[in-house]
């Protein structure tokens, strides 16, 4: 299988012919093909790429536009006609000249009919209604009552529909047929049998973007059932993404069973921070915790998927042990007295005598705040290597979330991590008196506690207490990614912003703001005072960075040359 | 749309006022005279003595219990999500929360406080409740030292709320989820 065409950026394709449809009435242009969500290659535009280019809703439930297509589900039937032809084949016409129009006698899946020339699709048509209804009645047949109890409850395509286009009293009075409940399917997801309506998007998911066949369908009849192998689990590093297709409660979340309703949910959108790939994410929570993560579409990046281990990555965000308080000499202090002396110091040091360590982890706007700091200093600078191992689908081997961001502001050279051994050096000839750590513990890279014993300036921005945070001479809680606004430079050269979701524990503060406090005490105003100011002082300094706004980059982003 | 009303303009009795003040004078005389001679009783000696409150009164909402003694809650948070003051704040479980009291129902909260000093007795929370587990009951006078002591937990709530039966929906589904377990299935 390929997934090339799902997650790659498409370069720009060969003009299609364009076809011309009604939808509703509604005369509009469509491709005559368009490239297939798994190989990429044209296939025929269907009806229901059709309605959504016309901006008519039709419900679905197995079809997904990045998944290949099925037609199990039946809730898109839509009635539609095409040009009538005389035996000459020609278009029958009516009498004002328009093209008559033979009624097709029956309708058909809108997910899997290819459109054609002059075809026209009713979507609301009394017929439609009474077939989606049908549709859903029986849906409903087998469906438990578990809203109160289910996760999926104000997501739940099933609620959605029947509102919108089911009928208000069941008359089913037999029994429902009962099948497993809580099945634990893997690590990561439970299933319960009953509500599923084995539309398939888990298993085609599975099998075609993860490529890891794992799920099926087993039993006959109303006992269908999907299960794994047996001994099998489903684990597999993609495996969520089932739950957020999943358009009942049937896969549910391990991770946020029970964990809150989703209608409390704040949604903020956001960027993993777990990779270089940078997937976009909508972060949820409520009253300052994070409760989940979940992908969010951008064909350029992730499609709509994203890797388990990134999803997971967000509970350090809410550890009891966060530090929260400014710690001068391991004493507590304040921010203004923390910023103050620290420019204070800074200002005395002579050239080349400070060093700075960043974090591939910290925004683009923060290591440029820092690059200028370094050139103001003639400081030496570099930031921590993070190697992983890449899989084929999402995760890069580089698990630095803006490693390229620390390259085009100039804190690390093209080979990151190669001039801390430089650092430690002058450290230990006392060369080097003053340093500056952010975000990373480099005693575990070649800076130990005995060279950080020597100097007379150690300042430390972190998240969580490591080796390094308890031997600083003054100690800044940062924040993390969720709980400020700033942007990534991806693997790919993406620049993607992201929107502060909670707010930071304690006294931390976002690194950007004390950084341009300290910055404007050494230099005086620079002229911004918000993120976006920052953002834009920023592109016009950096090449790579020239004609970006904070505003331009939208939801999805821009795409930079590294 | 917003409707503008003229104001009528008083007439020269109204804005003597005195016909509005004898009116006023006459219900209190009228008052007078029936508790002096009459013998009518219009005043009661609360707290010793008590209303009798009618069916349907909207006092302090309780959870309640079903009639095996379980919790009917099964935290759907529908009633946090309603409660228009904001009284109501339910801790779910979670995924590895005690166990529902009634099988079958999976979940129930793992805490459930309402803050009396918030709480409207609005009737909300009740009628939105797909479970039937919380009522308003007949307790107005709810009294405390402090602000805390109004904040209701769930151990105090089910101990206020007793037991209001149902049809026991979960029970019933798993009776007949057992049934279908032989072979042949009767259905």
């Amino acid at each position: 299988m390929s997934n090339a065409a799902t997650i790659a950026t498409s370069p720009e394709k060969p003009a299609v012919e364009s076809i011309k449809v009604k939808v509703d009435g509604h005369e509009i242009a469509v491709p005559r093909t368009m490239p297939d969500p798994i190989t990429g290659k044209p296939v025929p535009t269907t009806m229901i790429q059709a309605c959504e280019i016309a901006r008519r809703d039709v419900p679905h439930y197995c079809y997904h536009p990045k998944l290949p297509v099925v037609g199990n589900c039946r809730m898109c039937l839509v009635e539609f006609g095409t040009p009538a032809m005389g035996p000459d084949r020609k278009p029958l016409l009516n009498a004002d000249g328009s093209p008559k129009i033979s009624k097709s006698p029956r309708p058909a899946i809108a997910c899997a009919t290819p459109v054609s020339p002059g075809m026209e699709i009713y979507t609301s048509t009394p017929g439609v209604k009474q077939m989606r209804e049908g549709v859903l009645e029986s849906l409903l047949i087998n469906h438990p009552l578990d809203c109160p109890i289910c996760d999926q409850a104000g997501e739940c395509k099933l609620q959605e529909y029947s509102v919108d286009y089911g009928q208000s009293a069941g008359r089913f009075v037999e029994a429902k047929v009962h099948k497993p409940k809580a099945v634990d399917l893997g690590p990561r997801i439970m299933l319960d049998a009953e509500r599923c309506i084995l539309c398939t998007r888990c298993i085609r998911f599975t099998r075609d973007i993860a490529g890891d066949d794992a799920l099926g369908i087993v039993n006959r009849g109303s006992f269908n059932t999907i299960a794994t192998f047996p001994g099998m689990p489903f684990d597999n590093n993609y495996t969520l993404n089932t739950v957020d297709i999943c358009p009942v409660g049937a896969l549910t979340s391990k991770d946020f069973r029970f964990q809150m309703r989703v209608w409390f949910l704040k949604e903020t959108k956001s960027v993993c921070s777990s990779c270089a790939t940078g997937c976009n994410v909508v972060v949820g929570s409520r009253e300052e915790k994070i409760y989940r993560l979940e992908p969010r579409q951008n064909d350029a990046v992730n499609a709509t998927w994203m890797c388990d281990s990134g999803r997971l990555n967000y509970k350090w965000v809410g550890r009891q042990d966060r530090l929260k308080q400014v710690q001068i000499r391991n004493r507590p202090g304040t921010w203004t007295a923390a910023v103050h002396e620290i420019a204070a110091s800074l200002k005395k040091a002579a050239q080349g005598s400070v060093a700075i360590v960043a974090s591939a982890r910290q925004t683009n706007e923060e290591l440029w705040l820092l690059s200028k700091l370094k050139s103001r200093l003639g400081a030496l600078s570099d930031s921590v290597p993070r190697q992983g191992e890449a899989d084929r689908l999402l995760v890069s081997a580089d698990g630095n979330p803006n490693s390229n961001g620390a390259r085009l502001t100039r804190i690390c050279y093209t080979e990151m991590g190669s001039h801390i051994g430089q650092i430690a050096q002058g450290i230990q000839s006392g060369r080097i008196k003053a340093l500056l750590v952010f975000g990373e513990d480099v005693t575990l890279h070649g800076i130990g506690p005995d060279l950080l014993a020597k100097l007379d300036l150690l300042v430390v921005s972190d998240i969580l207490p490591n080796a390094t945070t308890a031997l600083a001479h003054f100690l800044l809680p940062g924040c993390a990614h969720f709980e400020k606004r700033g942007s990534f430079t991806n693997g790919k050269g993406r620049v993607q912003k992201f929107m502060k979701a909670v707010e930071p524990p304690g006294e931390a503060r976002a690194e950007w703001e004390f950084l341009h406090e300290i910055i404007e005490q050494l230099g005086g105003s620079n002229g911004f005072s918000s993120i976006e100011g920052l953002f834009n002082q920023m592109a016009a300094d950096i090449e790579a960075f020239h004609g970006l706004k904070w505003a331009d980059l939208g939801d999805s982003g821009k795409t930079v040359p590294i | 749309m917003a409707i503008i009303v003229d104001r009528k303009s008083l007439g020269f009795w109204e804005k003597l006022y005195l016909p509005a003040v004898l009116g006023g004078l006459k219900v209190t005389m009228r008052h007078a005279w029936r508790s002096l001679f009459k013998g009518g009783q219009v005043t009661m000696e609360y707290p010793e003595q008590r209303w009798t409150l009618p069916d349907g009164y909207r006092g302090a909402p309780y959870l309640v219990r079903d009639q095996e003694g379980s919790t009917k809650c099964v935290s759907c948070q529908l009633c946090e999500f309603v409660c228009p003051p904001k009284a109501i704040k339910i801790t779910p479980p979670g995924p590895n929360g005690l166990p529902a009291d009634r099988k079958n129902a999976e979940k129930m909260p793992e805490e459930f406080e309402i803050n009396m000093l918030r709480c409207i007795y609005c009737g909300l929370c009740q009628e939105v409740c797909p479970e039937e587990a919380i009522f308003l009951q007949k307790d107005y006078s709810l009294t405390g030292l402090s602000r805390g002591e109004l904040i209701y937990n769930k151990e105090k709530l089910l101990a206020l709320g007793g037991t209001v039966g149902g049809i026991q929906k979960w029970k019933h589904k798993l009776e007949e989820a057992k049934t279908q377990e032989q072979f042949p299935v009767n259905v």
